[in-house]
């Protein structure tokens, strides 16, 4: 089983790598996964208006599970909210043409954006006078 | 420098290009069957056979009517602990064995439990992979028939104190098997000193091509018996029909015979170039740690887990060298590698793990690199890591709860 381009390429290029604060202001964390999985990301989300304006990963995984969390923040950046709910481990797996064995990378991808995104609706709903 | 970089030599090795010039003549000019004794041809193929047997014997310290022929270790490995249980089932049927073992052994045992053909013992090992000779003497039963122990691991290099287990089996009579697959042709192996009656190991491991292996089987003190698992002309004294690869057979024999001149020289300069790799990377790297015994084995051997970072992406990372995990994701199972869990490592430590496989044709320029494209590799994923972040931030990781499904 050799790597597929679009993995590698993610690999050596993720997008998005790195961190906000978690308790900044319009963002959502999402942790998912679990160390003795061998799989664990993070994802952030950075919301304004309804419209997540940046996202960041950091990921403990393989090439594809990392790849799954750089694509996942890709295409996060510029969606509503809504529009973020819809998207799709599958679509995931076609874009980075992951093989049946990676498939659950890509699940944990969608996982970590819902957490994100669930996160993100728990700190609004919080807050006394709604979102900046 | 050749790239990509072979460091995976515990899966296999390349060919000597001695082993393979002195195997050529046997495919096309010499190419008898070894079974024709009527004419030249069989002749000529009997006789490379026997030279071959001699070598094979003489890095063992065996006799040369002791070696049979099989397809690999893992054939020998079947034939050994089947072929004792056939033909000693009345005297019993318990084996002991340890959850380190290869897969060869340990499937060929379950699959001998499942028919209720045996029981069999797995005992664990200690933190450093090592086998206690104390308790192989406390699973003995009265109807214990064999007792399997691996010379050296293949994913640790922790050599077991063979024997000393050589010496309780002998003093209860019940038969020893070892699968000797990583330790011969690398360390000495003496099948009377450490009192083994049975012996596996194969070509490809040392120089030698795949296809081909052998099983040591004792013929004095005791007259060893198996009962064949290859029927179909009495071949190998019963044992093991089948014609004789000849070709492979003489490249096992020459692969047998360079080992041992080379063995003392190609020890140092391989432990030498194992302990710089190791000693390099656990300097520059914080929290990566050694598995297995940290003297006790292979020349060639280094394990090491990086924490914080999961094996396959390592291996991505430095995908000019090749090497190999015991990370879940490189298996084809999804499952962590089961000689890491048995060391009670961790599960998190086992998808953190690389194996190095240091041999013959490795240079120290390939080691220098390796050492500077694993601390690269390594320092950039953990920047990618939530665990190493968190670490850094002074989580304690284990008492956060995860969010796993």
């Amino acid at each position: 089983m050799s790597y597929s381009d679009k993995v590698v390429d993610h690999f050596n290029n993720p997008r998005n790598m790195g961190s906000f604060k978690k308790d900044e202001d319009g963002v959502g964390t999402g942790m998912v996964g679990a160390p003795e999985c061998g799989d664990v990301m993070k994802l952030q989300i950075k919301v304004q208006n309804d419209t997540i304006i940046d996202a960041k990963f950091k990921t403990f995984g393989c090439g594809s599970a990392i790849a799954s969390s750089s694509l996942a923040t890709e295409w996060l950046k510029g969606k509503t909210i809504e529009e973020a709910q819809k998207i799709k481990n599958t679509d995931i797996v076609q874009e980075l043409n992951l093989p049946p064995v990676k498939i659950h990378c890509s699940v944990l991808a969608e996982d970590a954006i819902k957490a994100a995104l669930a996160d993100y609706q728990k700190k609004t709903d919080a807050q006394p006078t709604g979102t900046k | 420098m050749k790239f990509p970089i072979f460091l995976d030599n515990h899966s296999t090795t390349p060919m000597d290009p001695r082993v393979l010039e002195a195997m050529l003549p046997y495919f096309t000019e010499k190419f008898g069957n070894a079974a024709s004794r009527n004419h030249a041809f069989g002749w000529a193929a009997e006789e490379a056979v026997e030279q071959a047997r001699k070598q094979i014997a003489r890095l063992i310290k065996a006799d040369s009517k002791e070696i049979v022929f099989t397809s690999g270790a893992t054939e020998s490995d079947n034939l050994a602990l089947k072929g004792v249980l056939e033909m000693y089932k009345e005297k019993g049927t318990h084996i002991i064995t340890a959850t380190t073992e290869h897969r060869a052994v340990l499937d060929t045992a379950k699959s001998l439990e499942a028919k209720g053909l045996a029981t069999a013992t797995y005992l664990s090992v200690d933190k450093n992979g090592m086998v206690n000779p104390q308790d192989v003497e406390k699973a003995i039963t009265d109807k214990t028939i064999l007792i399997s122990v691996m010379l050296a691991n293949n994913e640790i290099g922790t050599i077991n104190p063979v024997q000393e287990i050589g010496k309780i089996a002998k003093a209860r009579g019940i038969l020893f098997h070892c699968d000797a697959t990583q330790g011969v042709g690398k360390i000495p192996v003496d099948v009377q000193a450490m009192g083994i009656d049975l012996m596996s190991f194969s070509a490809h491991k040392i120089y030698g091509p795949k296809g081909i292996g052998a099983l040591y089987v004792r013929k004095r003190n005791p007259r060893v018996r198996i009962a064949a698992q290859m029927d179909g002309g009495g071949h190998e004294r019963g044992m093991r029909s089948g014609t004789l690869a000849v070709p492979l057979i003489v490249g096992f024999g020459k692969a047998c015979e360079v080992c041992e001149q080379e063995m003392t020289s190609e020890t140092a300069r391989l432990s030498k170039m194992r302990d710089r790799l190791q000693a390099d990377i656990m300097a520059a790297l914080e929290e990566s740690y050694l598995n297995g015994h940290p003297t006790n084995r292979l020349p060639g051997n280094l394990n090491i887990s990086f924490a914080y970072v999961e094996g396959e992406s390592l291996l991505m990372g430095m995908k000019d060298i090749a090497l190999s995990s015991g990370s879940a994701c490189t298996s084809a199972t999804l499952e962590p590698s089961y000689v890491l869990r048995a060391l009670g490592v961790g599960t998190e430590l086992a998808h953190s793990s690389i194996r190095f496989g240091l041999g013959r044709f490795n240079t120290d320029d390939e080691i220098d690199y390796t050492i500077k494209k694993v601390i690269e590799v390594v320092t950039k994923l953990r920047e990618m890591s939530p665990l190493y972040e968190m670490a850094k931030e002074g989580v304690d990781l284990k008492s956060v709860q995860w969010a796993a499904h």
